[in-house]
């Protein structure tokens, strides 16, 4: 570990990465995605500013990863097919 | 091969021959011709190069430091509002160490409306971390770029630079520039290898959060390794001009300052209107002579103090801070503090208005009376219309 100034890196660096950050914590809606309207479009995809939108395999459904969604509505909002609804967390 | 350019156009050619990688870039005034020289080379093929043309100044100095985190030279410009838009940024760049070079076509902030030139912009952002270097001429800010990279990329320093040229005075005025060959460039500016950088098969967290613990000696390398910049600027120079037999005199030039009565402090192109004037003062018996300030950030606190011989020192301040006189005043000041030298304050320049030979003229006749009958008022506008008819 580091003891001093001397030992920093130059840029604040931690081997950690977000993945072992769960701020699914801080949410209160949570996206719930009617794949009865999903066109596979994967604009949630794309605005998620979280990467928590996640698609598996070329033409699969996207799901939501709910460690980290911090629950923004970013993708109900951009949806063009109103497939994503912000469902109110019960605890 | 001697070419007419712009200091903008200046600037651009620059950026190509220093082998920028990214250049993102949001237009505003005086700074948009070295946007445009640099898509136009781009898009010719001549410059090869990511240009990504951003929705606004804060999103530019964004994409910036993303792309240094991988390892990509980075370029960018700006002026006025833009440079005060990515205020926040700009903190960013310096607190991550991210070596972007920056020239700034400086400029008023509004309100009200004014496109023209001054040093506000520029001294408004002096508390960022980046390091700061003002331009005389066209062919300075060429070099200057050259030379920021070389010494921002320095693995002690790792910080940004921001090369100023004034707004419009320079920026859009044509003038004789030595533009160097891609070979000599290559051999002065070695490849851009930082330390980590975003290795997605070696994934890490950067710019994260760094407790009250860490903090400070976070702060504290920031301030030593701006500290260091200072010798690493000069070395860079002598370097320059080995390769290419230019140079300007390290942070400060002192241009007749041996024996003189009074000496001006100056940053940007009126340093040349100052010489000028000194040069003619000095054919008339008069002994005064100039310290251009050629690095405002770091500091160069000793090369000031060096001047504590010298009976009467003014500073020509291009910007007012509302302080306790000007920002140049207040920092020369304070590099001279517990010397004997008498110190005024000169405002003037403010929003496009000329600094002309006779303002020069003007204040260079009012230090040599203050250093006969000392100091009048600490900060003088002028030619402010006071009704006095001493302009």
């Amino acid at each position: 570990m580091y003891q001093t100034y001397r030992d920093l890196p130059p840029t604040p660096v931690t081997s950690q990465t977000t993945e072992d950050m769960p701020t699914g914590t801080w949410r209160t809606f949570r996206p719930v995605i009617d794949e009865t309207k999903c066109t596979k479009c994967y604009t949630c995809w794309k605005f998620c500013p979280d990467l928590s939108m996640v698609v598996e395999d070329e033409d699969a459904y996207p799901h939501v990863d709910l460690d980290h969604c911090k629950g923004c509505g970013i993708c109900a909002n951009e949806c063009a097919k109103g497939a994503i609804s912000m469902v109110r967390e019960e605890q | 091969m001697i070419e007419v350019l712009t200091a903008n156009y200046a600037a651009a050619i620059a950026a190509k021959l220093a082998r920028v990688d990214v250049a993102a870039v949001y237009p505003i005034t005086p700074q948009t011709s070295i946007s445009e020289k640099l898509a136009e080379m781009v898009a010719s093929g001549e410059m090869d190069a990511k240009f990504l043309l951003m929705e606004s100044e804060h999103s530019a100095m964004s994409a910036l430091i993303g792309a240094s985190y991988v390892g990509a030279r980075t370029f960018t410009a700006t002026s006025s509002h833009g440079l005060a838009l990515m205020h926040e940024v700009l903190m960013w760049a310096s607190g991550v160490r991210r070596p972007i070079v920056m020239p700034v076509a400086a400029r008023t902030i509004g309100g009200p409306w004014n496109i023209w030139g001054e040093h506000m912009d520029v001294i408004t952002e002096r508390d960022v971390g980046w390091m700061q270097f003002f331009c005389e001429n066209n062919q300075e800010v060429l070099d200057t770029v050259l030379m920021a990279y070389r010494v921002a990329e320095d693995p002690s320093v790792m910080l940004p630079a921001m090369v100023v040229e004034d707004g419009f005075i320079l920026s859009h005025t044509v003038d004789k520039v030595d533009v160097p060959t891609q070979e000599q460039v290559d051999r002065y500016l070695p490849r851009f290898e930082p330390e980590p950088v975003v290795d997605l098969d070696a994934p890490r967290r950067f710019g994260g959060l760094v407790m009250p613990d860490w903090w400070t000696e976070f702060r504290y390398r920031i301030a030593q390794d701006m500290e260091g910049a200072k010798n690493r600027i000069v070395e860079a120079e002598r370097e320059f001009e080995r390769v290419f037999g230019r140079s300007y005199g390290g942070l400060v030039e002192r241009y007749r300052c041996d024996d003189a009565d009074a000496v001006l402090v100056a940053a940007g192109s009126a340093a040349g209107t100052a010489k000028e004037v000194a040069d003619r003062m000095r054919d008339d018996g008069k002994k005064v002579g100039v310290a251009k300030l050629r690095v405002f950030r770091p500091f160069p606190s000793e090369e000031i103090a060096s001047l504590s011989t010298v009976p009467m020192i003014g500073v020509f301040d291009r910007s007012y801070t509302f302080g306790d006189g000007g920002a140049m005043f207040n920092e020369v000041r304070s590099a001279l503090h517990g010397s004997d030298n008498l110190i005024k304050d000169y405002v003037l320049g403010l929003g496009g208005r000329d600094v002309t030979v006779r303002n020069m003229e003007w204040i260079f006749e009012d230090m040599l009376r203050v250093a006969r009958e000392g100091v009048d008022r600490k900060v003088e506008w002028v030619g402010l219309r006071d009704g006095t008819g001493r302009w």
